[in-house]
């Protein structure tokens, strides 16, 4: 049995007079430590799959076990950062890292430390009194990693976390989280729409189809672009191969959508 | 280049000195316009172009106004309305805003309750004068609820509002952490809605006046609404004009007072 199993999961929206359908029977399991990334077109059920991994949307029909249980909304050992960072406006950087503790009844000394040690590593220390209005996108969504990094959790799930930067931020930071998550060995799950970063990131890529959402193909990225680091992977010549391989599959999706 | 930046200088000087002589200028206006009133007023009622039996006159208002003050009787009346008022501002705000959260908490008893709600919104408070008073009584109990009255249900439906504008997946955020829906409301939806909070207070201040004025007129034997009355029923308005003067003052300062506390809790969040 795999670290997170995700059997057969359906779930549908329910509007006043309409329906739809996000997701139709996705199955798929992750082992331990591996960067997983789900790939598709805008509406494919991606940020869904993820809300209901996490626990905070119930499923029409399926179940999520980690490690053999079946999550629920009470598990914290999952950690989910948005499409967008939502920091709190009238919180500090650091009171916004500090959510989950506050929540969680766990706001000590010792977390407190904790926090501003997070902030340091992911280059906020000199910031962390500030407002998040002042700070700039690249900023905020390292304080949203470190918000989310704060509980400890096992499982990282991450909607788009790079989508709304500027290309040369993007690539730093996708180099600075993957080895920030290589380090404490998370195993992580990203969602995109960029090939490349799902190319240059991850182990595995499964690529997702719209109308209604379904898991469409599985990609393994070979291991020479694996061990490598985001930034360098791009430029190894299996990382080409793959994300043309890719490109080509969406292509003929499209295609085959536009033809219905 | 030297020379550009100093005159760059100069133009800021130049409008800088332009904006306070405008300012300053539409202070001399607002002041000729408050002079020439009270001036036009006390001139018209001494040559008889108003009848000063009915209008009265500045200078009686003010020796009124100086003699009360001695007496006592300024701060006796003052008082009482400035408590009502307080008090119907707070029970009728703080209410309101409780009944949002009740609102907010249960989409259910939401959906229930909203035909009443529009019904009673749409409903003139004032109306229900008379009944308060039969069922609470003629002393300030009743007024209070009157003042109160008037604001609970606007601000209810305002700051709902409020809350649910909130964007949800903030509250998202907390689920993920295992946020009850209380930890939601108290670390999100609460301080998110602060300004509209805020910005109905400045309303109610003056809704507040309104009932406590009308439910002193309706059974009150002190206070400013009963002076009024009073001065009415026994044809002095002196009185009734001196009494509209205080309540000008207060519910202007009032007002001020809430739009400093906005200012102030708007620059601390
Ligand atoms: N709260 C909701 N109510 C109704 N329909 C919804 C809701 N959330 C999503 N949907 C619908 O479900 C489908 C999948 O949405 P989802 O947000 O999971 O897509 P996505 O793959 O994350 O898209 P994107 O790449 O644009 O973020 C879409 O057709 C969307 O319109
Ligand atoms: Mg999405």
């Amino acid at each position: 049995m795999s670290y997170l199993n995700i059997q057969q999961i359906s779930h549908y929206y329910f509007n006043q007079n309409n329906y739809t359908n996000a997701l139709k029977d996705v199955s798929l399991s992750i082992e331990k430590g591996k960067f997983t990334a789900l790939l598709g077109p805008s509406g494919c059920g991606k940020t869904t799959l993820l809300s209901i991994i996490a626990g905070i949307l119930k499923p029409s029909e399926g179940t999520v076990l980690l490690q053999q249980q079946e999550i629920n909304k009470k598990i914290t050992s999952i950690g989910y950062m948005l499409q967008q960072d939502y920091l709190f406006p009238w919180k500090t950087i650091l009171q916004n890292t500090l959510t989950g503790p506050k929540i969680q009844g766990e706001l000590t000394d010792k977390s407190i430390e904790k926090a501003k040690e997070l902030l340091e590593e992911v280059g906020l220390g000199s910031v962390s009194d500030a407002s998040p209005n002042s700070l700039s996108g690249g900023m905020r969504q390292r304080a949203a990693l470190a918000r989310t990094l704060m509980t400890n959790p096992s499982l990282l799930l991450l909607d788009e976390p790079f989508s709304a930067l500027d290309f040369q931020t993007k690539l730093k930071l996708e180099d600075f989280v993957s080895a920030l998550l290589k380090e404490y060995n998370k195993t992580s799950i990203l969602v995109t729409h960029d090939i490349g970063e799902a190319v240059a990131m991850s182990d595995e890529i499964y690529v997702m189809k719209a109308n209604p959402g379904q898991i469409h193909q599985h990609f393994e990225v070979p291991e020479e672009v694996r061990n490598l680091s985001p930034f360098e992977a791009r430029r190894h010549e299996k990382y080409h191969e793959l994300f043309d391989r890719i490109w080509e599959e969406l292509n003929q999706l499209e295609a085959k959508s536009k033809n219905r | 280049m030297k020379q550009k930046a100093k005159t760059g200088e100069q133009l800021f000087q130049e409008h800088v000195n332009q904006l306070k002589r405008d300012r300053r200028n539409t202070r001399y206006w607002q002041l000729f316009i408050f002079i020439s009133f009270f001036f036009l007023w006390e001139i018209s009622s001494r040559l008889g172009w108003i009848d000063p039996l009915i209008f009265s006159s500045p200078t009686r208002v003010s020796k009124l106004l100086s003699e009360n003050l001695l007496n006592g009787s300024l701060w006796f009346h003052l008082r009482i309305t400035l408590l009502e008022t307080i008090a119907g501002f707070l029970i009728g705000t703080i209410s309101g805003i409780f009944l949002a959260f009740l609102l907010w908490y249960s989409k259910k008893f939401s959906d229930i309750i909203d035909p009443y709600l529009v019904i009673f919104n749409a409903l003139p408070k004032v109306a229900l004068g008379p009944i308060i008073i039969v069922a609470l009584g003629t002393g300030y109990i009743s007024i209070i609820t009157l003042g109160a009255i008037i604001c609970v249900i606007v601000t209810a439906l305002v700051v709902y509002n409020g809350f649910r504008s909130v964007d949800p997946n903030y509250i998202k955020v907390l689920n993920i952490f295992g946020a009850t829906k209380w930890e939601g409301f108290k670390t999100v939806i609460f301080p998110a809605s602060l300004p509209t909070m805020i910005s109905t207070f400045k309303v109610n201040v003056g809704l507040a006046w309104v009932g406590v004025i009308v439910g002193e007129f309706l059974v009150a034997s002190n206070g400013l609404g009963y002076l009024i009355v009073y001065g009415f029923q026994v044809f002095n308005f002196t009185l009734v004009l001196y009494s509209l003067v205080l309540i000008a003052i207060f519910a202007a300062l009032m007002y001020q007072t809430v739009a400093k506390l906005e200012k102030w809790l708007i620059k601390k969040l």
